[in-house]
Order: C-alpha cells, then sequence, then structure tokens
C-alpha cells in the first residue's frame, strides 16, 4: 500500500467550533514600527522554564542585540537588549504572567543611535551541523512565538526517536490574531529559509507549511518563495480547513496525520515537531544574520482601538506605546486581552511589556466584554462535550472540580485540556468553565509541589535520625571501651600517666606562648 | 456415630491448620501500615502531635495510643484522610495541640544572629547550615516552617515569613439565588 506522506491527507480533529474571524481588520495597513518608547521593560524571564543567569548590572551601557541573560541549559532562554542603550535598574514591574503580578525586568533606556553588538552570521548553513545550529538558535534566544513560548532548543534536541517531519504552524486560527498571516505574506522567504534550517537541525526530511484555506494571499507569497528557496522540494504548504482551534499543536498534529499526540508525550514521540512560522523566520535571523530574537509581529485589534493593525515591536515595548501607534483605545475600554478572545489572559495594567510570546493585543470595550450574566447550574445538555477538541468531558470535570474533588478531575485528565475555551463559549449556563480547569490545574500542581517537598522532608528528617543514633553509639562505645581499659590495671595506669603528661606538656606550652 | 465424629474432628483440625498457616503467611505488615500513614502526615516534623517527628506520631497511631487528629499542619483534610485510610470516623482537628496555620519558612536576620548553632540542633530536617561564632542561614526549600528553632534563639533573630506559593487561577462564581460570589476560591497572592 502506498504509504501517504504527513498532510497529504487531511483528518479531523474531533470538536472545535466555527468562529467569526475579525482578522481582516489588523490586516489592511501595512506593518509599521511604533516609536522608540522612552524605556523597555524586559522581564528576565519570557519564556516557559527558569530564567538564564544576568550578566549586565544597572548603568551598563549596552548595544542592540547583546545578551542580558545567559542560558546554562536547554529549557533557560537568554534575553538580548532590543536596542543600544542604557540599563537604567532592575525594577519589579507588571507582567503579564501570573496575572496582576510584578517581576524583576531590567529596564533599558534607548540612546536612539541602534549600534549593533557584533552579529557573528553563518552563511553557509547547509553544511553545518546540526548541532552547531541548535546552539545557535539557544543562543539567539529563541523560544515558540506562537503564545507558548517553549524554549526552542529544547524542542530541537531530546530524547526521542527520529523526527522525520517538520510542521511549521501558520494556521492561527483564534479570531482577531493575525500576526503570523501578516509574517507570512511580508516575510515568506525568511520562513522558508527558517524552515529548512530547523529541519537540518532536527534531521528532518520534510517540512510541511500549514496555512488556513482563507487566508488568499499567504498561499501565493509562499508557493514564489518556495520556488526560489527549496531547490530540493522538502516543503509542501498544506492548507487546512479554518476550525478553531486547530492552531494547537495537537490539533494541527491529528489534522494532518490523522495520529493523536499520545497522553504523556510530544509529537516528537511520532516522528514530528512543530514549531510557529514565526520562529522560522526568527531562526533564519538568527542563523543566517546573527540576529538574536529582540523583536516581534503584534497584532492589536479589537472593535475598541481605533486603527487595528499589526506592529513590528521591540520586545519590552509596554502595552501603551503599542495602543497609541494604533491611533488609540477608546474612552470606554474596558478591558485589555493578551492573546484572543478565546483564551487570551486579561492584562491588568497598560505598562505590561510585550515578551516573546505576546502575539495579540486586543482591546474590549464594555459592551464586548461578557455581561456579567448568572451562572447557572449545569443541566447535562452536552454541549462542551460536543466542542470539546480534547475529548474530555468538560462537564463531568466541572462537578468534580467544584466539589474539590481534584483527584477525581486528575483521573479523567483535566491535564489534557488546552484551555482553548470552546466549552465556556457555548455553555447554555454561562459556567466560567475554563476558569475551573486552571484553578484545578493549579490546585494540583501545588499538591505535587507540596507533596515532592514533604517527600524531602521525609528523607532529611530520617538522615538526621540515623545520624543522630549512629553518633550515639560511636560514644558508647567509646565510652564502653574507656571503662574496659579503665578496669584493667596497668592499662589505666599507663592512661593516668599519659593524662598528666598531656596536661604537663600543655602548661609548658602556654609558658613558651605567654599570657595567652 | 464414631465414624462421624471423627469426620468432623479430621475437618475441624484441617480448617484450623489452614487457617494458622495462613495468619502466619498473610499477617498484616505493621511496617507498611505505619508507613501508609506517614505519607499522609505532612512531614513537617514540628512535633505539635507529643511525638517527636511524623514518624513517631505514624507508629502511635499505627498502635493505638494516638488519636488521628492530633496534627495542626495536616489539618481536616489530613484528618479525614487518615480517616479513609485507617477505617475510622473522622473527626475535627483537636485544637489543644494547635491551630492549622498558612505554611511558612523560618528565615534569620543576619545582622543579629551571634552564631551559637542551637537553632541548628534544633531543626529536624538540618536545614539551618552555619558555624560556631558564624551567621547561619536557612535553607528555604528544605525548611517546613516547624518553629522549633524559634525557642532556642537566645537573640530572637529568627523570623516567619509566607512561604512562596505558586499562582492559582481565581474562580468567581455569581449565584443564581444570592447574587453574590458564592464560591470565591481567590487566595491571597504571596508572590515574596
Amino acid at each position: 500500500m502506498h504509504e501517504l506522506d504527513v498532510g497529504e491527507q487531511l483528518y479531523r480533529f474531533p470538536g472545535g467550533l466555527k468562529l467569526r474571524h475579525h482578522k481582516q481588520i489588523a490586516c489592511r495597513d501595512e506593518l509599521i514600527r511604533p516609536d522608540m518608547p522612552e524605556a523597555l521593560y524586559l522581564p528576565l524571564q519570557q519564556h516557559q522554564g527558569p530564567a538564564g543567569e544576568r550578566v549586565v548590572d544597572p548603568g551598563d551601557r549596552v548595544l542592540k542585540g547583546q545578551p542580558l541573560t545567559r542560558a546554562r541549559h536547554d529549557r533557560e532562554v537568554p534575553v538580548h537588549a532590543p536596542t543600544s542603550g542604557t540599563i537604567r535598574a532592575i525594577k519589579s514591574w507588571p507582567v503579564s504572567w501570573p496575572p496582576d503580578s510584578e517581576a524583576e525586568c531590567l529596564v533599558l533606556e534607548p540612546d536612539g543611535q541602534e549600534i549593533w553588538f557584533e552579529t557573528d552570521a553563518l552563511t553557509n548553513w547547509r553544511e553545518a551541523e546540526p548541532a552547531e545550529l541548535v546552539e545557535r538558535i539557544k543562543s539567539a534566544g529563541l523560544a515558540g512565538l506562537g503564545g507558548a513560548m517553549f524554549p526552542t532548543a529544547a524542542k530541537l534536541r531530546g530524547d526521542w526517536p527520529h523526527v522525520h517531519t517538520l510542521i511549521l504552524n501558520g494556521s492561527e486560527c483564534e479570531p482577531y490574531i493575525s500576526c503570523d498571516e501578516m509574517l507570512m505574506r511580508e516575510r515568506p522567504d525568511a520562513i522558508v529559509e527558517g524552515g529548512l534550517i530547523l529541519a537540518r537541525a532536527l534531521g528532518a526530511r520534510r517540512v510541511i507549511v500549514a496555512i488556513e484555506d482563507q487566508m488568499g494571499a499567504v498561499e501565493k507569497s509562499l508557493s514564489s518563495a518556495l520556488a526560489e528557496h527549496d531547490p530540493d522540494g522538502l516543503c509542501r504548504i498544506v492548507e487546512v480547513t479554518t476550525i478553531y482551534p486547530e492552531g494547537g499543536e495537537k490539533q494541527l498534529v491529528q489534522v494532518l496525520t490523522g495520529a493523536e499526540v499520545p497522553h504523556d508525550g510530544l509529537p516528537q514521540h511520532l516522528g514530528l515537531a512543530c514549531l510557529n512560522v514565526g520562529t522560522a523566520a526568527a531562526t533564519r535571523d538568527a542563523v543566517i544574520d546573527g540576529k538574536p530574537l529582540i523583536e516581534r509581529i503584534v497584532t492589536v485589534s479589537g472593535p475598541g482601538v481605533a486603527h487595528p493593525r499589526n506592529l513590528i515591536t521591540l520586545l519590552g515595548t509596554p502595552v501603551a506605546d503599542l495602543l497609541r501607534a494604533a491611533g488609540g483605545a477608546h474612552d470606554d475600554t474596558e478591558r485589555l486581552v493578551l492573546g484572543g478572545p478565546m483564551s487570551g489572559l486579561p492584562l491588568a495594567s497598560d505598562r505590561i511589556p510585550i515578551a516573546k510570546g505576546s502575539n495579540c493585543i486586543l482591546v474590549l470595550r464594555h459592551q464586548d466584554t461578557r455581561r456579567e450574566q448568572p451562572v447557572m447550574p449545569c443541566i447535562n445538555c452536552g454541549e462542551c462535550v460536543r466542542v470539546c477538541p480534547a475529548s474530555l468531558l468538560p462537564q463531568e470535570l466541572y462537578k468534580y472540580l467544584r466539589a474539590d474533588e481534584h483527584d477525581e478531575a486528575d483521573s479523567l485528565n483535566l491535564f489534557d485540556c488546552i484551555e482553548c475555551g470552546c466549552c465556556a463559549h457555548v455553555c447554555p449556563s454561562h459556567i466560567p468553565l475554563v476558569d475551573w480547569y486552571r484553578h484545578g490545574k493549579g490546585v494540583l500542581r501545588e499538591r505535587g509541589i507540596e507533596d515532592a517537598r514533604a517527600q524531602q522532608a521525609r528523607l532529611r528528617f530520617e538522615a538526621r535520625e540515623k545520624r543522630i543514633a549512629e553518633e550515639k553509639q560511636q560514644r558508647r562505645r567509646k565510652r564502653e571501651q574507656r571503662e574496659a581499659r579503665l578496669q584493667s590495671g596497668t592499662e589505666a595506669r599507663s592512661e593516668v600517666q599519659a593524662a598528666i603528661e598531656r596536661a604537663r606538656s600543655r602548661a609548658a606550652g602556654s609558658d613558651e606562648d605567654g599570657d595567652r | 456415630m464414631l465414624v462421624a465424629v471423627a469426620v468432623i474432628v479430621a475437618l475441624l483440625l484441617s480448617i484450623g491448620l489452614v487457617l494458622l498457616f495462613s495468619a502466619r503467611r498473610w499477617t498484616p505488615n505493621e511496617d507498611s501500615v505505619v508507613e501508609q500513614i506517614n505519607r499522609i502526615l505532612p512531614q513537617t516534623q514540628c512535633g505539635q502531635c507529643d511525638y517527636p517527628g511524623c514518624r513517631p506520631y505514624a507508629e502511635a497511631i499505627a498502635s493505638g495510643e494516638a488519636d488521628i487528629n492530633q496534627c495542626p499542619p495536616g489539618g481536616e483534610a489530613g484528618v479525614k484522610a487518615l480517616a479513609d485510610l485507617l477505617g475510622r470516623e473522622p473527626r475535627p482537628l483537636d485544637t489543644s495541640h494547635g491551630e492549622t496555620k498558612p505554611p511558612v519558612v523560618a528565615i534569620i536576620d543576619e545582622d543579629r544572629c551571634i552564631g551559637c548553632k542551637l537553632c541548628i540542633q534544633a531543626c529536624p530536617v538540618d536545614a539551618i547550615v552555619g558555624a560556631p561564632k558564624m551567621m547561619h542561614t536557612v535553607i528555604a526549600d528544605a525548611c517546613t516552617g516547624c518553629e522549633l528553632c524559634l525557642p532556642p534563639c537566645p537573640v530572637d533573630c529568627i523570623d516567619l515569613i509566607p512561604r512562596r506559593r505558586p499562582f492559582i487561577w481565581p474562580v468567581k462564581e455569581m449565584d443564581v439565588e444570592t447574587g453574590s460570589a458564592s464560591k470565591t476560591t481567590q487566595r491571597e497572592r504571596d508572590h515574596a
């Protein structure tokens, strides 16, 4: 039987919703850069994983692209200076995650000169070793630009069998978000070149660029880029039907291959790696130009903003500067959302800076936010089950979480929930289901941490008990030996003699030392 | 008649032998019960239960010497888990042993510490490091917040601060009947 290539036949994932796109409003105007902000606020941790080690101090002058932190392993991602200037301070500043929180940020005051740090370009990447490519990607500070911010280097090498196909995810399915569409229109060459570099780093033989069937202009621009940069025909463009949340990694893999990513596994275990198209373009800049990740495209959209558009934004730019560049927000703006309307996070302040994973700022007016509808009891209608893309039982999860039965929810695979928001969207009782799942995951995670802590305390306590018992035993043995020696006559006498001599020599010693 | 008696006696003997053998062979392992109880206890090693640590308390519960509601750090949830394990009725926490408090860690004010080593000896999990006449410090990750280091300190330089906890997404639901927040799981955030 002829073995089908990935993407040759398309499949469906369970559930999902057809939503109105609202994307075109932000794609009409060309990409521009907002004015240089007065100061850039750079969180040291802009990815999933621990922050790197800081290598600059307040008062230091830094050049554009200069590393500010250093990664010690693949899960750490360095942060670079988005422009040249002076590090003014390390300050606690509002950040997007966790909500309403502050984190240590480097405050960089731009000097407006845009002087580049030395760049180390690699022109003959087609001959480079995969390991070297991964090193370059790692030191350029790449993390998944689709929003999950997973360290790219950790995605490229790890403990899994051979990866044969690279999937470049260009199917951004959430309403309003159009930064990837803009990127595919404006920089198709960078995406194709970056994809080929990533494929070489992975050892993959094929590259699939997955786009949505309603992105008309994108298909054309990508095709011409393929003709130019892909002589071996490694890449293929696959158009997928737009159903939310098709852009989710697991859902896209299912659409392209028909296979489900295992519950406790990764796409890599199926021989697939899934990266965002933005990450591919950043890979190209990192390897071919030697430029680290210092900017990204951000969509500013929504009914509450005057001129919705896409902006090439330096990392660390406060949201307020973006809103200004998009013509400002309406007076009755009620909520700022990072991400899309379905799975986005509400922002507590417009001082929050753009980070590597910030794809969209959505501005909502009072009448757009969901009205405070009363939450009604669950009526078991099953709508949420029908739309769940992870084949979970949302209503059962909700019941268990409401009753604080977190273990039951865990056994119904709560952690497979991707928080897409489909269930809450269709719920006729207006139950904030996703809030409950996020809450339940948090409780279970904390419990895991507590269990690990208790385990450690138990081991330390037992080790201490053992040590104390041993010391006691030793002391007893010594005492017994001494008593035995003292009881036998000659031994005792020599023991006494030795003690007297010791005391004498000590007295003599202290005489020589003077009156110490 | 004789045959019947013999048969009954033989039957009783054989049943007795089987029971004797299985009682020897499959005795409930005392250790494993202690181990299971100990796994439920929070391992704070604070001694509020009147036993010198969680494992001694677990042994006392297993032997029936102590009740299951003497552990304030474990709280009501801990009592319930113990009751489930041992097939007993859950009962309210015995507050004569102390109240359940949010988790804390000890921190030494290094300016005031005189390096007397008394707290090091008191710490049940070896979470304090230091040398004589040198200031001491607490390994925050290993500290269980048992408070045992407080009484021995002669200069009162140890404070308890809330332990850093991960962010948990709050749920706010409006209740149908009352119109007020019925189940608010918002917890005060302590990102120290």
